[in-house]
């Protein structure tokens, strides 16, 4: 069990030194886009900036593998309501879409858009509240 | 906001987000790990915020829909019933596949907005990336709408085969290919539209075939789905905690989907085609009179005050008789007269991962006197009692000693080997998977037949006199 433990903080180590890494290249470079634009520049526009977003993505699939691994079977509900209301973070690009867009169509999508996602991040984070509450140990 | 600064903040919330996750290695870090969870997102949400400063209209908006949707989900949260949380995350799976299908057409419709190029100029590969996310996100939500309604009991347990389903399915999944590479070369919103309608159709049927005993994999599945559609939409937008989170959500549930099919041995592509589950499977019927023998409350009382050890197994059926409170006072009463309980849990009891524990939890069971299958099995041997409520499946022997039976290698509880077992359930029919339970018939076994919470109960007040 420790052995996994470490073997996920590693991980965990490792994906946040290279995104570290991403976030120190686009630091120096006046780059408007995300990660990997400043080291497409960097890297003499060799690298597309897909690849550093797919890096980040590979590696945060690699910590999440890891990190799940060492939930406590008890708490698999609990689990699958909090990665539930954290995949609501799709929220960000729904209040682009209500806050700056445009479009009165796009406009609308977005709203609905955020108004589901909401019912998601407050109702999956306050469920798994509840439920972990309820978790005591044996009185002594 | 600096754009820079803000792709780190994006990346904070991400990392809280896995702070989340682990904290949920063990319950008294979890209520800690679900802050972290919470500020992530509050970081999320304002960075994005500060980043791309909305109108005063666009604001008015923005507050009015985290108010509808806040509280209704707050709400919900506080009502929902604890036997209710595998139709409760259904739900919500559902909502975030919507939602990823309204982030995308939004983006399709104002992509300057999302800075991936202007209208009938999407860059062809945020155009991927969008079609990917929208196909599965659609998929997740009608998925999920049907998930619901048969957790819900709006809609049989039973699996529903479409005759041909199988070339259906695949002549959606190619029709889906041809339509991305539609999309990505002529940028048409019609064809935008017919990947929603396409994928919309093929999430209903994917899940329809799948029957009520197959849920946990059902739910745990689409959890996954849900997580892939967020991280595509995350490439899209070039947003890191999306893509962080979208990983994160997407391997969790695909670890969740493996752990429920070990705990049936089945594979996961058996499960995903159908069938099984409530299939009314062959009733093994060999013409031999078997005869079973019955015992009341009293009796069940009577052999558990004199145990030294007992061991409680909980399945779905404790869940639908709300029998855990019961079942918590029947332990208590067992404990004040010095009996050792422990509770035994199944990886697949209930209809999703960890169900079973929740609803102990909730009824105040201490989580350190409930153990996993493979931490309990090898005590029933020294148990006197192992007092099965609402489980059948899992306890069935045939699952170990038959090798012609259906369920022959699923992992099972070994409550036969407990010098008795006495068994709750409503009638002698056979479980959700429609084999005879041989246990039954075993020498030890005594069966209680009757509601699981009634007969707890009245197993309590037996105990009294």
């Amino acid at each position: 069990m420790d052995q996994t433990l470490q073997k996920a903080l590693d991980q965990l180590d490792q994906a946040s030194a290279a995104v570290r890494l991403a976030v120190q290249n686009l630091a120096t470079t006046p780059g408007t886009e995300a990660a990997g634009d400043a080291a497409h520049a960097l890297s003499g526009g060799a690298i597309d900036p897909f690849v550093f977003r797919f890096a980040i993505f590979v590696l945060a699939i690699f910590v999440g593998y890891y990190v799940v691994w060492s939930v406590t079977p008890a708490l698999h509900t609990p689990l699958m309501a909090v990665t539930n209301a954290i995949s609501s973070v799709i929220v960000v690009g729904a209040l682009l879409a209500v806050g700056i867009s445009a479009s009165g169509i796009a406009t609308g999508f977005g709203f609905v858009a955020l108004m589901l996602v909401s019912v998601n991040i407050f109702g999956g984070f306050l469920v798994t509240q509840r439920m972990l509450a309820m978790y005591k140990k044996k009185d002594k | 906001m600096n754009a820079n600064f803000a792709s780190f903040l994006y990346l904070v919330s991400g990392i809280l987000f896995i702070l989340a996750l682990r904290g949920l290695s063990h319950p008294t870090t979890s209520r800690q790990g679900n802050l972290y969870g919470m500020i992530g997102m509050g970081i999320a949400i304002a960075t994005t915020l500060a980043l791309a400063v909305p109108s005063a209209g666009g604001f008015g908006l923005i507050v009015l829909g985290l108010l509808i949707g806040g509280s209704v989900g707050a709400v919900t949260a506080r009502r929902i019933a604890m036997t209710s949380m595998p139709q409760l995350v259904a739900a919500f799976h559902s909502l975030v596949g919507l939602a990823a299908v309204m982030v995308a057409a939004a983006a399709i419709y104002a992509p300057e907005s999302f800075g991936i190029g202007t209208v009938a100029d999407i860059h062809a590969q945020a155009l991927i990336e969008m079609s990917l996310g929208v196909a599965i996100g659609a998929i997740t939500f009608t998925g999920s709408v049907i998930a619901f309604l048969k957790l819900d009991g709006r809609m049989s347990g039973k699996p529903i085969m479409i005759g041909g389903r199988h070339f259906i399915n695949i002549a959606l999944g190619i029709a889906l290919v041809v339509l991305i590479v539609l999309l990505v070369t002529t940028e048409s919103k019609l064809v935008f539209w017919l990947i929603v309608a396409a994928s919309l159709v093929l999430g209903v049927l994917l899940i329809i075939p799948i029957g009520g005993a197959d849920m946990p994999v059902v739910v745990s599945m689409l959890n996954s789905y849900s997580g892939w559609a967020a991280a595509a939409l995350g490439f899209t937008l070039g947003n890191l905690a999306l893509i962080i989170t979208g990983a994160l959500v997407g391997s969790s549930g695909a670890i969740l989907s493996y752990i429920m099919c070990k705990g049936m041995n089945r594979s996961f592509i058996s499960v995903i085609l159908g069938g099984f589950g409530g299939e009314t499977a062959i009733a093994a019927d060999d013409g031999i009179e078997r005869t079973v023998k019955q015992g009341s409350a009293d009796d069940a009382a009577y052999l558990m005050m004199n145990a030294q050890k007992v061991v409680i197994v909980p399945g779905y059926g404790m869940a639908v008789a709300q029998a855990q409170h019961a079942l918590r006072e029947m332990a208590d009463k067992l404990k004040a007269n010095g009996v050792d309980v422990k509770y035994a849990i199944h990886p697949v009891a209930g209809r999703m991962p960890g169900h079973m524990n929740v609803l102990l939890a909730e009824a105040n069971v201490p989580y350190d006197e409930v153990f996993e299958l493979e931490d309990i099995n090898s005590e029933f041997a020294q148990a006197d009692v192992a007092y099965v409520i609402g489980a059948n499946d899992v306890t069935n022997p045939s699952a170990r000693d038959d090798k012609s039976s259906p369920i022959y290698g699923m992992p099972i509880l070994d409550v036969d080997k407990a010098r008795t077992c006495l068994f709750v359930k409503r009638s002698l029919g056979s479980g959700y998977a429609g084999i005879d339970n041989t246990l039954f018939y075993k020498d030890g076994t005594m069966m209680l037949l009757g509601d699981a919470k009634k007969m707890t109960e009245e197993i309590v007040k037996a105990m009294d006199h």
